[in-house]
């Protein structure tokens, strides 16, 4: 049994324990807004927090989050910094086939609740290990730049940590 | 609009709700009616009859030229609840280019409806009912503006009719506003919920009588966000928008059925080998795995037929990849011949050689020998285009269940009925008896045409006796068992006589044709591959010669978005550069000459392909070739001074019957990396329903066009394609993507017929950042991609 939470909610699973957290939570928790793409941790679609830091799920063993919280792209609604991206996104209309855009949001609300005003520069870094095939990447910039813009939000301050691509 | 997508649960689906979903719209507005409730019931009539008037010897183009052609009948796509809602359904796959939003949009628009209170519904495939849903070719539009927008007229004036009727006014002092009726001399009104059961009960009015919108009385149709009405909040309309960004948008592997099996399949490593044998005691032993199961081997040409391969069925996608990583297969290399030997580097060799040898002749006017005889210059080159893979974000997945004479199917398709017609005689079921209900598709680009991967989760369910099983594959399947983009050399010889003018030019191309997945030993492109870019060529020259050149497939061959268009526009827009450089002129001045003079091409003289469209409603026009031109070199400042290492490069291409010029501002570093500034587009597809959709796209398909320039490639070596995963097959990335794409919209009338919309952008990325290359560091690119070729 592994203990930890998911969007709030504690789980006990039965799971094997060297099972990439991406399946846990596609197929057995069944929260599919997590998108599984590569595989092998170089196209971020599958990128979820643990304890607030953004990991790929899709090489991370759910052992890794025994006692720990995951969020997923399902609890952005609720997650003040999560609205205020969808939002910019939604203003800005990034997504086109969406697929790859719920691993984009959870990076760029990492990356904004870890450098409220990031420039070209920082975007590229923190945002590059998330692959769009529809070439969404310049309204991306641009959404990211706009939920910087749209005012202070409180964030709290103990899950920043470092941001890791 | 918030309750939009297609089955909004993340996690599974009862059967039950499948039902309702699924199936049977019919089924669905029975349970409606019976409580006495909507508008526009069901009861269409088959699309056959709905068809053009045309007599049946007249050629067919356009819609009317696709299987099962359209429909504009509104009970098909229109029903009206008693609380208002409107739900408009979209026949199309959505696979990023807007097109469920788009083809709501139109016939909301048309019929009068709040968008606010519009839900849209996703057809299962049913093209005798629905017209064709093929959604490929940059058709979706163009082909089926027209009828959407005559359906929602219809509903509108059945809506007045309704009103007329319950109030006892004449007709003509009803009119629609939005989302209700008006009585004019009494300013008596009646919502459309309200009028649903007696419009429910008049004919559909005649196509004849039918009283379209003007382009002033849209609200949304060809309008700006920003111009939407204010209630929308400017916002570009997106059905899916915020599904998109909470998780639950559904994809082909985000809907579960009870007792489902997950598999993956380990595919054959070359087109055409088979399985010698297998040991899967392995497999069977990782926790979780239920079956090993061998697939039957495709025989070459496989058409859309699987490849085969070792299926292993487990309780969870992750026990399934382990049982297969467990498995120790052998596999047979003889059936698959000279595939199994497959290099690319040696292909790539071997069609330089034959590219010095005469081909085929595919399109001659004028004498070329003559031309090069009295040439003052000369230049001769070869241009290289790689194989590439559409690798859509969403690797391919599909759920089918059988049940007695019935089967379920989830899955992203472009083609649904592809995959109802194949499921259906693979298991010997009647077609209307196989439901096939589509996701959101991750993507496409072509990949989603074939449906190889729902007849896999097909012959697995039959395999279990029925059972659910979903089948996924990994993005290393996508890159090594692919349907991959051609490979291409292309020979260009160019002759200019003494006053620097082009007097012949000779064209020889050699691409593997996509006919070869369908055709044993089709081994030259086939007309209409020669008919994106190269036949179709408008360039005013004495003496033209195109040929054709032997190239046979050795991987399976299928359509990539722009297909044939990327190493065609690649080759004729360098070698026009090139030979501006070569007569010591001005590029842009250079290609305006070429063009020459403003005049309308008929390409039904030549029997050239034409997408499928009348050539007198779609001529090739050259003045739209200079109207995007001039219109890109304009915005981007053509002629300006660059900064040292920096050049712009120009390219025009028409393709899908829009028209597309590109300027790029590009910077080649002192280490040899190439930096993308800026990407200026002009763009003429005639009028643009949803304008904003088609910026997208035009910057989607720069952003991919910038991979296929810098680093995009498959290669194969010992029949086996070497990469696997995103770390070798490299896309762009955030940092890599232009600075800035900015797009314009040119002869955006409704005086022009439609053209496509989401491939025509991409073959001019290539050549115009190769071109700006040039402008940069004087060195051209003739090989795709650039990769390292600028370090040194
Ligand atoms: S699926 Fe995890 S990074 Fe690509
Ligand atoms: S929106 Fe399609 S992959 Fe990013």
């Amino acid at each position: 049994m592994i203990k930890l939470t998911v969007n709030g909610e504690s789980r006990s699973l039965d799971v094997p324990a060297d099972t990439p957290i991406l399946w846990v939570l596609r197929d057995t928790l069944k929260l599919t807004g997590t998108r599984f793409s590569c595989g092998v941790a170089v196209c971020g679609a599958c990128t979820v927090h643990l304890d607030g830091n953004p990991i790929r799920s899709c090489v991370t063993p759910i052992s890794m989050a025994e006692g720990k919280h995951i969020t997923t792209i399902e609890a952005m609604e609720k997650d003040p910094m999560g609205q205020r991206v969808q939002r910019a996104w939604m203003d800005e209309a990034v997504a086109q086939c969406g697929f790859c855009q719920a691993g984009q949001v959870m990076s760029a609300v990492a990356l904004l609740k870890n450098n409220p005003n990031p420039d070209d520069a920082q975007i590229d870094r923190q945002m590059s290990g998330n692959i769009c095939r529809c070439g969404t990447y310049p309204r991306i910039r641009k959404a990211i730049h706009r939920a910087a813009e749209s005012g202070s939000v409180s964030v709290d301050e103990s899950l920043f940590t470092e941001v890791k691509a | 609009m918030s309750d939009t997508t297609l089955e909004q649960r993340s996690g599974q689906v009862s059967e039950d709700e499948l039902k309702i979903a699924n199936v049977s719209r019919r089924r669905f507005l029975k349970g409606l009616t019976a409580t006495g409730a909507l508008v526009i019931a069901a009861r269409w009539t088959p699309s056959a009859l709905a068809q053009s008037e045309e007599p049946d010897d007249k050629a067919k183009y356009g819609a009317d030229a696709m299987a099962h052609g359209w429909v504009d009948n509104p009970d098909v796509f229109i029903s009206i609840a008693p609380d208002d809602t409107v739900t408009i359904i979209n026949h199309r796959g959505e696979m990023g280019q807007g097109i469920r939003t788009s083809v709501v949009m139109v016939m909301a628009d048309e019929m009068g409806a709040d968008w606010q209170r519009v839900r849209v519904e996703q057809a299962i495939a049913n093209e005798e009912k629905y017209g064709n849903q093929n959604t490929d070719g940059s058709r979706s539009m163009r082909h089926w503006f027209d009828p959407l927008r005559r359906a929602g007229a219809a509903a509108r004036t059945m809506l007045e009719q309704a009103a007329a009727k319950q109030w006892g006014v004449p007709v003509s002092e009803c009119r629609v506003e939005v989302h209700r009726v008006i009585h004019g001399p009494s300013r008596r009104e009646l919502s459309f919920g309200k009028l649903a059961a007696t419009a429910a009960e008049l004919p559909v009015p005649e196509r004849k009588s039918l009283k379209l919108k003007s382009q002033k009385q849209w609200r949304y149709i060809m309008r700006e966000p920003k111009d939407f009405p204010r209630e929308n909040d400017a916002q570009p309309l997106a059905v899916d928008g915020m599904e998109m960004l909470n998780g639950k948008a559904l994809f082909a592997a985000d809907v579960s059925w009870d007792n489902m099996l997950y598999a993956v399949i380990a595919r054959p490593p070359s087109y055409g080998s088979a399985v010698k044998s297998v040991d899967d005691k392995k497999a069977l032993a990782v926790p979780g795995v239920v079956k090993v199961i061998q697939m039957p081997t495709a025989t070459q040409p496989s058409g859309y037929e699987p490849m085969g391969g070792v299926a292993v069925l487990a309780e969870s996608t992750w026990a399934a990849i382990q049982g297969r990583n467990a498995l120790a297969i052998e596999w047979d290399d003889k059936p698959a011949g000279a595939n199994a030997t497959y290099d690319s580097v040696a292909f790539r060799a071997e069609l330089e050689k034959r590219a010095q040898q005469p081909g085929e002749i595919a399109g001659q006017q004028g004498d070329i020998q003559s031309a090069r005889e009295a040439a003052a210059k000369s230049l001769s080159v070869d241009y290289y285009a790689p194989h590439m893979a559409q690798a859509p974000m969403e690797p391919m997945a599909a759920m089918v269940r059988i049940d007695g004479d019935k089967a379920d199917v989830w899955t992203s398709v472009q083609n649904p009925q592809a995959a109802r017609d194949g499921v259906a005689k693979r298991l010997k079921l009647k077609p209307q008896n196989v439901t096939v209900q589509c996701g959101l598709m991750g993507g496409g680009f072509g990949r989603k045409a074939k449906p190889d991967y729902v007849f896999e989760a097909a012959d697995l369910s039959r395999a279990m006796d029925g059972r659910p099983v979903r089948v996924q594959w990994t993005r290393e399947d996508d890159l090594h068992n692919g349907f991959f983009h051609t490979v291409a050399v292309e020979h260009l010889e160019g002759y200019l006589d003494d006053n620097n003018r082009v007097s012949g030019w000779l064209h020889r191309s050699l691409a593997p044709s996509i006919s070869s997945l369908f055709v044993a030993d089709a081994d030259h492109q086939s007309n209409s591959e020669l008919g994106m870019g190269i036949r179709n060529m408008p360039f005013d020259i004495p003496a033209i010669q195109q040929e054709n050149g032997e190239a046979e497939g050795h991987i399976r061959i299928g359509w990539f978005r722009s297909v044939y268009n990327v190493p065609h526009a690649f080759a004729i827009q360098s070698f026009a550069a090139e030979l501006a450089h070569l007569a010591g002129q001005d590029h842009r001045e250079f290609l305006l000459e070429l063009l020459g003079p403003d005049r309308q091409i008929n390409p039904g003289k030549k029997d050239i392909f034409n997408y499928g469209e009348d050539p007198a409603r779609y001529p090739i026009d050259t003045a739209r070739y200079r109207g995007v031109i001039e219109r890109a070199t304009k915005e981007a400042g053509w002629g300006k001074k660059m900064p040292p290492n920096r050049g712009l490069g120009l390219a025009v291409h028409n393709s899908f019957v829009s028209y597309c010029a590109i300027v790029m501002d590009v910077e080649v570093t002192e280490g040899g990396e190439v930096v993308v500034h800026r990407a200026d587009i002009a763009f003429d597809c005639g009028p643009q329903v949803n304008p904003d959709r088609v910026a997208a796209q035009l910057e989607g398909a720069c952003v991919m066009g910038v991979g296929i320039a810098l680093m995009t490639e498959i290669t194969a070596k010992d029949g086996r394609i070497q990469q696997d995963n995103f770390h070798q097959y490299l896309v762009p990335r955030i940092n890599e993507a232009p600075r800035e794409i900015h797009t314009y919209a040119v002869n955006n009338s409704l005086d022009i017929p439609i053209g496509g919309v989401g491939e025509p952008g991409l073959p001019p990325v290539a050549p115009a950042l190769c071109n700006a290359i040039f402008a940069a560091t004087g060195k051209r690119i003739r090989s795709l991609p650039v990769a390292d070729q600028l370090k040194s």
